[in-house]
């Protein structure tokens, strides 16, 4: 006990250095072969032909169309999940109510359930097959197979980002510096903009983010919803996977690399923005 | 007689008058739906059938709603806007795996072809997957307008299950509907190093036999009338020995993919397995990629003359105009062109008058059993590969 007192400020740990040094070697070699072989893999696969290749197929109508269809899919679904988070978390986390704990578990449920059986359930509940199926086709109304159904499935998966994001940061926060709102005489939605918003911002970017990147990258419940048509239904992941199976691979590994970009943009976004705003963030999180 | 109904302001339906019950409404039979309204006087008889069931006139109502914004974002896999349907055909084609690189040549072909004729071009799109999944996804409501599967079976499957396809659709074409045909021949490492040389050494111990999910890929489901037909003749008949080989056989698989291409990409690129059983067609596709110094082709004593069938779904036709088009795209399968390519993308065809000689000197000669030896699908589907039938049995073991 005397000798902790004796070292220097920084050293908070009594391990000895060497177990230290040896801790973050381990650490710093599962990084690299883990996260920075494989995506250094796609890059140099991609690129094997040199980047005229790499780029030449990416500018193929199919891979266009599959860039555009997953980004578009992006953007309706990730505000619309977030809209819903927020919404879901407000609700949880500043009133109290039966049933609270069971719609938490019903928030997480797309986290527990293999995409692949959310798929297929939307094609059972919208196919061709079912009652409601059969009505949509009776009225030409496409879902499963064609842009909506991949939208529903997207939405589906990353359903649960935004709020398990935000309901930790906004128990922590507790319900005061509402009700001081409220007791000042602010309406419910001037409370909500002028006082919540701006205490979970960080967490709210956060979730969206994560909500994006899954939103791009889904696999899996898009593949069995999406009928896989070339150039209308194929989603990016689906199409690399596509293009691999075709013997392609310099396409395949030229889409993965994009997408693999795409999601670094992502990352490298909300670093800035933590990096800019780090004065404001360390005053928020002192709350 | 025909009639266009008006649901509100903005949508309308044309077809064919079937009852005027009363109070001046009629019930008309359309392309897909059958509905009652009260029909509209002036424009009636100007409305040519071949429209889409549905019309939304201008934006408001739910699917005029939903049209614009599908069309705002710039894509056309949502509901069809009427505009797009009248002003070019597109077809989609529902294929199975290792016909990609075969259609997409094929799809310029006939455009070529058509073009030429004076029509206007018609827009193919692909989707791929195993067979048995392209039609489950068909069933479920995926819009094919020609389905080009590796089994009749799958086709029948449609046929039953939705109606879109009359039942006797195998004898609208030449040949069973079938303008190509394959065989399932071995695909080893090079040198042979397990010196398989017919079905019968492909349940020595430690030989690991790559197929498909005979479930879901109609290639697997050769495969394994392949392995049954060699078994058969090599145990005189006997039944239960036969069963004995095909069991021995799938214990020596160690990975069911579900689709063909799925299979030829586990033990090309992912290294796993002594010999893959595969489409003629696959196994030199496979040659021609990863090299031919990675592989080599073994022909077994016996296979199957495989026949994958293409046929129209009629049930999702939505205009005249696609209909011609869809039925010339696949009788121009037959054409002396059509087949070069076939045999080019190393697939038997019947018609090898335009085809490369050094093309159809790759096919060796081989005993190739047709699915009528075998009794027909309708006996063999559910005996084999159904619900509790053969397959089910022996993984049960």
């Amino acid at each position: 006990m005397s000798d902790t007192a004796m070292t220097p400020p920084l050293g908070v740990t009594t391990e000895p250095l060497l177990a230290r040094r040896l801790l973050i070697c381990t650490v710093i070699v599962l990084i690299s072969v883990l996260l920075f072989a494989p995506l250094i893999a796609v890059f140099s696969e991609a690129l094997s032909q040199g980047a005229g290749a790499a780029i030449q197929s990416l500018a193929s109508s199919d891979a266009r169309s599959a860039i555009r269809l997953t980004l578009i899919v992006a953007t309706i679904a990730v505000p619309l999940n977030a809209a819903f988070g927020i919404a879901a978390a407000w609700a949880i986390t500043k009133f109290d109510f039966r049933g609270k704990a069971f719609l938490i578990t019903l928030i997480d449920l797309p986290f527990s359930v293999s995409p692949v059986v959310a798929g297929l359930a939307l094609v059972l509940l919208f196919g061709a097959n079912s009652t409601f199926g059969a009505w949509l086709v009776a009225h030409d109304l496409k879902i499963v197979f064609a842009f909506p159904g991949i939208v529903l499935a997207t939405m589906f998966v990353t359903f649960p980002f935004v709020a398990r994001e935000l309901i930790p940061v906004m128990i922590e926060q507790g319900k005061a510096e509402e009700e001081a709102a409220l007791t000042l005489g602010a309406t419910g939605w001037r409370a909500f903009f002028t006082v919540t918003l701006p205490n979970i911002r960080w967490a709210l970017l956060y979730g969206v983010l994560l909500c994006n990147a899954r939103a791009m990258g889904e696999f899996g419940a898009v593949a069995v919803i999406s009928g896989k048509i070339r150039g209308q239904t194929t989603t990016m992941p689906i199409m690399i996977e596509m293009l691999y199976n075709e013997y392609l691979s310099v396409a395949a590994f030229s889409l993965a690399a994009v997408l693999a970009l795409l999601a670094l943009l992502t990352l490298i976004l909300k670093s800035v923005l933590e990096w800019r705003y780090s004065a404001l963030l360390a005053a928020t999180r002192r709350h | 007689m025909l009639s266009i109904i008006e649901f509100g302001k903005d949508v309308q339906a044309p077809g064919t008058v079937m009852k005027r019950p009363c109070h001046g409404q009629v019930k008309i039979e359309g392309e897909v739906l059958r509905s009652f309204g009260k029909p509209v006087t002036a424009s009636g008889a100007s409305v040519p059938l071949a429209n889409p069931v549905i019309r939304a006139l201008s934006s408001g109502g739910l699917r005029s709603g939903l049209v614009a914004i599908f069309t705002a974002l710039g894509l056309s896999a949502g509901a069809a806007s009427p505009a797009r349907a009248q002003d070019s055909v597109e077809i989609l084609n529902v294929s199975y795996d290792p016909t990609r690189e075969l259609y997409r040549e094929y799809n310029d072909l006939f455009n070529d072809w058509w073009t030429a004729q004076g029509n206007p071009a018609v827009s193919v799109n692909q989707s791929h997957g195993g067979s048995g999944g392209q039609a489950r996804a068909v069933i479920d409501g995926l819009d094919a307008t020609v389905v080009t599967l590796a089994l009749s079976a799958d086709i029948d499957a449609i046929s039953e299950r939705t109606g879109k396809i009359p039942a006797d659709w195998q004898s609208r074409l030449e040949h069973n509907s079938s303008p190509y045909t394959s065989t399932i021949v071995f695909l080893v490492r090079e040198g042979n190093p397990k010196g398989l040389s017919d079905w019968g050494d492909l349940v020595k111990d430690g030989v690991q036999v790559i197929t498909p999910n005979p479930k879901t890929s109609g290639g697997a489901r050769w495969n394994f009338l392949a392995a049954w037909a060699w078994a058969l003749e090599e145990y005189d008949g006997d039944e239960d020995k036969a069963r004995d080989y095909v069991t021995a056989l799938f214990r020596n698989v160690p990975v069911l993919d579900s689709g063909a291409r799925g299979s030829t990409t586990t033990f090309t690129q992912r290294g796993i397995g002594d010999v893959l059983l595969a489409w003629e067609n696959e196994a030199f596709l496979a040659l021609q990629e990863q090299g031919e110094d990675a592989f080599d082709i073994v022909v077994p004593s016996v296979s199957v003359l495989a026949e994958p069938p293409v046929t129209l779904v009629d049930g999702n036709i939505t205009s005249d105009a696609q209909r011609v088009a869809a039925q010339a795209y696949l009788e121009y399968l037959y054409s002396p062109e059509a087949q070069a390519l076939a045999v080019k993308h190393f697939y038997r065809a019947w018609d090898t008058s335009a085809a490369a000689p050094e093309d159809i000197a790759r096919f060796p000669d081989l005993k190739r059993l047709t699915i009528a030896d075998f009794g027909g699908w309708a006996k063999v589907q559910p005996a084999f590969f159904g619900d509790g039938g053969l397959f089910d049995q022996i993984y049960e073991e």
